[in-house]
């Protein structure tokens, strides 16, 4: 998503662009966003909310971890964006009166976000993908679908194109850009299963990080409570099951084995309901999530002693659940083959989006107060007003530029809009706020930057080839692997994978220690140690899906141990990163960013805190006081039984 | 649905759990490339909780052994969201083309020893084994001019207001996934590797029905003529032969078929007025 609204903005400033994807284009991750986009608008403004309450509570859910000037600047180009989809012709619900509908959603008293039936990603990239197909024809974009990026060509320490492979010929081969923007989203599948798509390996963000682009607050990965376990991946269910009467339970015997409908109510264990007697089932998603992942993986009472829990609809009756939930249960039963109404559905925490990613600069805008403002209070007067360029100079050819001259990250691969956690519906606005706005920082990076001077067609031949070489070499080499005969279990790529995401989920999730940390990095440097005689099991030098795999699970391998040494060395609890000996947030030693580097000649890492800045509102307890329950979906009305088709 | 009543899958929603720990056999079309000849190996999976095609071909990919013993390589095949909303994993699954990724091994194959068939999408030419090439798809979206023509990203302010039923159609419409399936199905679309013969072949229902998206736009309209052009000549809408088999296959009941009829009538009515203008 992020990718297109770049293309387009881009493009339409007459430079050509070319796009590069694993998958066409329409294809991408983003069609998989369900809830929708946040942006103030004319009725919850005149409620009391404005952009600046946006900002404030994108502020407060990201656990106060996030530089404050980009996030007032998204929030404020917010309904801007919206606008801009509603012309390109994003089918948005509509009232009787024909206007734009608006639903509740977390983080907010207002009713703020923005939806197209069940599938508002799908809709919001279709739009886009729409576009750079209109561009296409008209010759400003050109599209390499299909296409796998294997790292940036630097010259010089400035960034001027990339080095790729076509997945149907195989094909190696460099292309000079004078800039370069790295769309490429999450890394779900360092995790093995997740609610990400099988493309999110994050492995073009290892690439850049492996060239010495650095990787900001690693550790900051959203575990979403209730997702429908699956043998290939993990599906969310939404928690309005939960808003609607659901009732979270285990068997009180461990490894019972009896069918949930067999077993009576003394022996069912409602745990959320005896540990949080006030609350019950509709505790806030992160103290779900943890007790969940506390039963199964601690106490092992997960059903038939798996990493599942019942979340319980059948006490309601089937047509009022059809009526409030038809469109979630409808996925529930497409996926499991078990209808919910009857029998409780089985969940369980998924990994569901990473905060953290690609670090990147940005040059701040005009509102400076002399001193931080206290919190915000919910619906009164906004100190400040909406226009462009309060919280992010526009078109500075800094904005969301990595450390490495020309080359950019945009949406959920950098790292600067959501801090320690993303509050539901602003990912789709990240990604089209950084395309957009941040999109006429590389036109003018283009203009006045190194490639007025130098554009990357001049510089010599050496850097192209030698990094077009490197990676043939590299692809040689696995194939030379894969002729070597058969992978044991401790050289097969899909073992080491799978091993991979068994313990960096039952490790660095839910809840973290120290010591557990300290043995997940073991166990990444066997599985390191390991990788280095990987074998791909298809010696093919045409279409070689296999290889591919194998060279991403090499590069989940570093994300992996990013991840896990943000997480060690952050000794507090911030956000979705809670650690059980360090069970506080710590404002003093770490309201800082989590800077990692990568040292090619030692292959290590290292990291350092740096400050945040926090210079537009004073942290204040993320406790969500009293409302704690209403938070997310809880608060929202039970989402309208929408036909999905 | 009530609790008897199978769904449209064929299974019960309360039924006996099929055996978990059971093989299945997965009978799979491979090729090694465009003009190379096409082979069929079968694997034996075993079958873990909640397992779809998706999964047991992970699992093939792990250890590429036939029933034969034979020692093959991982199937190549297309795939993305998994959540049948990108498209991606399309491909003929007993006979019938589908996306893989929804396609549930305990409804398809219950039993100990039962076979799944996996072929690749037959109107698409194969890059190897399950994978095809869909460009001309793609390709089809850019004769129909898919696509709102704004004035730029810049800022002018909201798109024109729509009653909800325009709203409720255009989203239907606007679910297409272009996975393909309704091509697939299709009688007159026909494999057609030469991409300099698309634009005289059949375009298929999908576009036909994006057409009519777009003219349904209060913005999108401007092009309707240009849309209705590219509909009216060789592969257009008057080669379709109206075997009803797309709105069948369609995974997300898109009305193509009503896109078809009213595309039908909008070309009726504008060749008319273009053969008085001129």
């Amino acid at each position: 998503m992020a990718g297109l609204a770049a293309a387009v903005r881009i493009g339409e400033a007459g430079i050509p662009v070319d796009l590069f994807s694993l998958v066409p284009v329409k294809r991408s991750h983003s069609v998989c966003a369900q809830g929708g986009i946040n942006a103030c608008n004319d009725v919850a403004r005149q409620q009391g909310y404005s952009e600046y309450e946006h900002f404030d509570e994108t502020i407060y859910g990201g656990d106060y971890l996030a530089d404050q000037h980009p996030v007032l600047e998204m929030a404020n180009w917010a309904p801007r964006i919206i606008d801009l989809l509603d012309r390109m012709g994003v089918p948005f619900n509509r009232t009787a009166e024909g206007f734009r509908d608006l639903r509740l959603f977390g983080g907010s008293l207002f009713k703020r976000t923005h939806f197209a039936g069940a599938t508002t990603g799908q809709q919001l990239i279709y739009a886009l993908d729409e576009q750079v197909r209109r561009y296409e024809v008209e010759g400003k974009v050109a599209k390499y679908e299909f296409w796998e990026f294997l790292g940036p060509v630097l010259d010089d320490g400035r960034c001027v194109g990339i080095v790729a492979q076509d997945l149907r010929t195989m094909q190696v081969r460099s292309f000079p850009a004078d800039a370069v923007v790295i769309a490429t989203g999450g890394c779900g599948l360092v995790y093995g299963k997740s609610t990400n798509s099988i493309m999110c390996t994050g492995a073009a963000a290892a690439r850049c990080f492996k060239a010495g682009v650095w990787y900001a607050n690693p550790e900051m990965i959203q575990v979403h409570p209730t997702a429908i376990p699956g043998a290939d991946k993990l599906r969310l269910m939404s928690e309005s099951a939960r808003g609607e009467g659901g009732r979270v339970w285990v068997p009180r015997k461990k490894g019972d084995p009896r069918a949930p409908r067999e077993i009576p109510d003394p022996d069912r264990y409602y745990f959320l309901e005896e540990k949080y007697p006030k609350y019950g089932n509709i505790v806030p998603r992160d103290i779900a999530t943890r007790e969940i992942f506390d039963i199964c993986v601690n106490q092992g009472l997960g059903i038939h002693g798996e990493n599942s829990v019942y979340l319980d609809l059948t006490h309601k009756e089937p047509e009022y659940l059809t009526k409030k939930l038809g469109g979630i249960l409808e996925i529930y039963e497409k996926f499991v083959g078990v209808d919910p109404r009857h029998e409780p559905m089985k969940i369980f925490p998924a990994v569901h989006y990473s905060m953290g990613g690609l670090w990147t600069q940005y040059t701040k805008g005009r509102y400076n107060p002399a001193q931080a403002l206290e919190k915000h209070r919910s619906g009164s007067a906004p100190p400040i007003g909406s226009e462009v360029g309060l919280g992010m100079a526009p078109g500075e050819i800094n904005n969301m530029q990595t450390n490495i001259q020309g080359l950019y990250a945009f949406g959920e691969v950098n790292f600067a809009y959501h801090g320690a956690n993303r509050l539901g519906a602003n990912a789709l606005l990240s990604c089209i706020f950084d395309g957009l706005f941040c999109g006429v920082s590389v036109s003018n990076y283009l203009r006045d930057g190194a490639p007025a001077k130098k554009p990357a067609e001049s510089v010599s031949k050496t850097p192209f080839d030698a990094a077009a070489k490197a990676e043939e070499v590299r692809f040689k080499a696995f194939l030379d692997g894969a002729s070597k005969g058969e992978p044991d279990a401790k050289t097969n790529p899909y073992i080491i994978h799978k091993e991979l995401g068994q313990e960096m989920t039952a490790a660095c999730t839910v809840v973290k220690s120290a010591p557990r940390l300290q043995q997940c990095r073991a166990k990444l440097a066997e599985l390191r140690e390991r990788f280095r005689s990987v074998r791909a099991a298809d010696a093919a030098t045409w279409t070689n899906q296999s290889l591919s795999y194998t060279r991403a699970v090499g590069d989940m391998l570093l994300v992996a141990d990013a991840i896990c040494l943000g997480g060690l060395e952050r000794r507090e609890s911030r956000g979705a990163h809670y650690r059980t000996d360090f069970p506080d947030r710590d404002d003093a030693n770490f309201m800082k960013t989590t800077l990692t580097k990568y040292d090619a000649a030692s292959e290590r890492l290292s990291i350092e805190f740096v400050p945040i800045d926090g210079s537009l509102v004073k942290p204040t307890a993320r406790t969500y006081g009293k409302v704690e329950k209403k938070d997310e979906d809880s608060k929202a009305p039970p989402k309208p039984a929408m036909a999905r088709v | 649905m009530t609790t008897t009543a199978p769904s449209p899958k064929g299974f019960s929603p309360v039924r006996a759990a099929p055996k978990p720990g059971r093989t299945v056999l997965f009978r799979i079309k491979r090729c090694e490339g465009p003009g190379k000849p096409s082979r069929w190996e079968t694997f034996a999976v075993p079958i873990e909780r909640g397992a779809n095609v998706i999964s047991c071909l992970q699992a093939i990919a792990a250890n590429p052994v036939t029933i034969e013993g034979k020692k093959s390589t991982p199937v190549v095949w297309d795939a993305g969201c998994l959540e049948e909303v990108c498209g991606a994993c399309t491909m003929v699954i007993n006979g019938k083309v589908r996306q893989s990724c929804s396609c549930l091994i305990d409804a398809y194959a219950p039993s100990e020893g039962d076979t799944v068939t996996l072929e690749p999408m037959a109107k698409f030419p194969v890059i190897r084994d399950l994978w095809v090439d869909r460009s001309r798809l793609f390709d089809a979206l850019k004769r129909v001019r898919a696509w709102v023509p704004i004035d730029g990203t810049y800022y002018l302010g909201q798109g024109p207001r729509e009653k909800p039923r325009s709203q409720e159609t255009r989203y239907k419409l606007s679910e297409c996934m272009s996975c393909g399936c309704c091509l697939d199905a299709c009688p007159q679309f026909v494999l057609e590797p030469d991409a300099a013969k698309w634009s005289t072949s059949f375009i298929g229902a999908h576009a036909i029905s994006q057409a009519r998206l777009f003219n349904m736009h209060e913005t999108g309209k401007v092009l309707t003529g240009e849309r209705l052009d590219s509909l009216m000549g060789h592969g257009g809408i008057s080669d379709c032969g109206n075997a009803q088999n797309c709105v069948k296959v369609c995974p997300k009941s898109i009305p193509l078929t009503e896109s078809i009829a009213a595309i039908g009538r909008a070309v009726t009515i504008h060749s008319f007025a273009r053969y008085f203008r001129d």
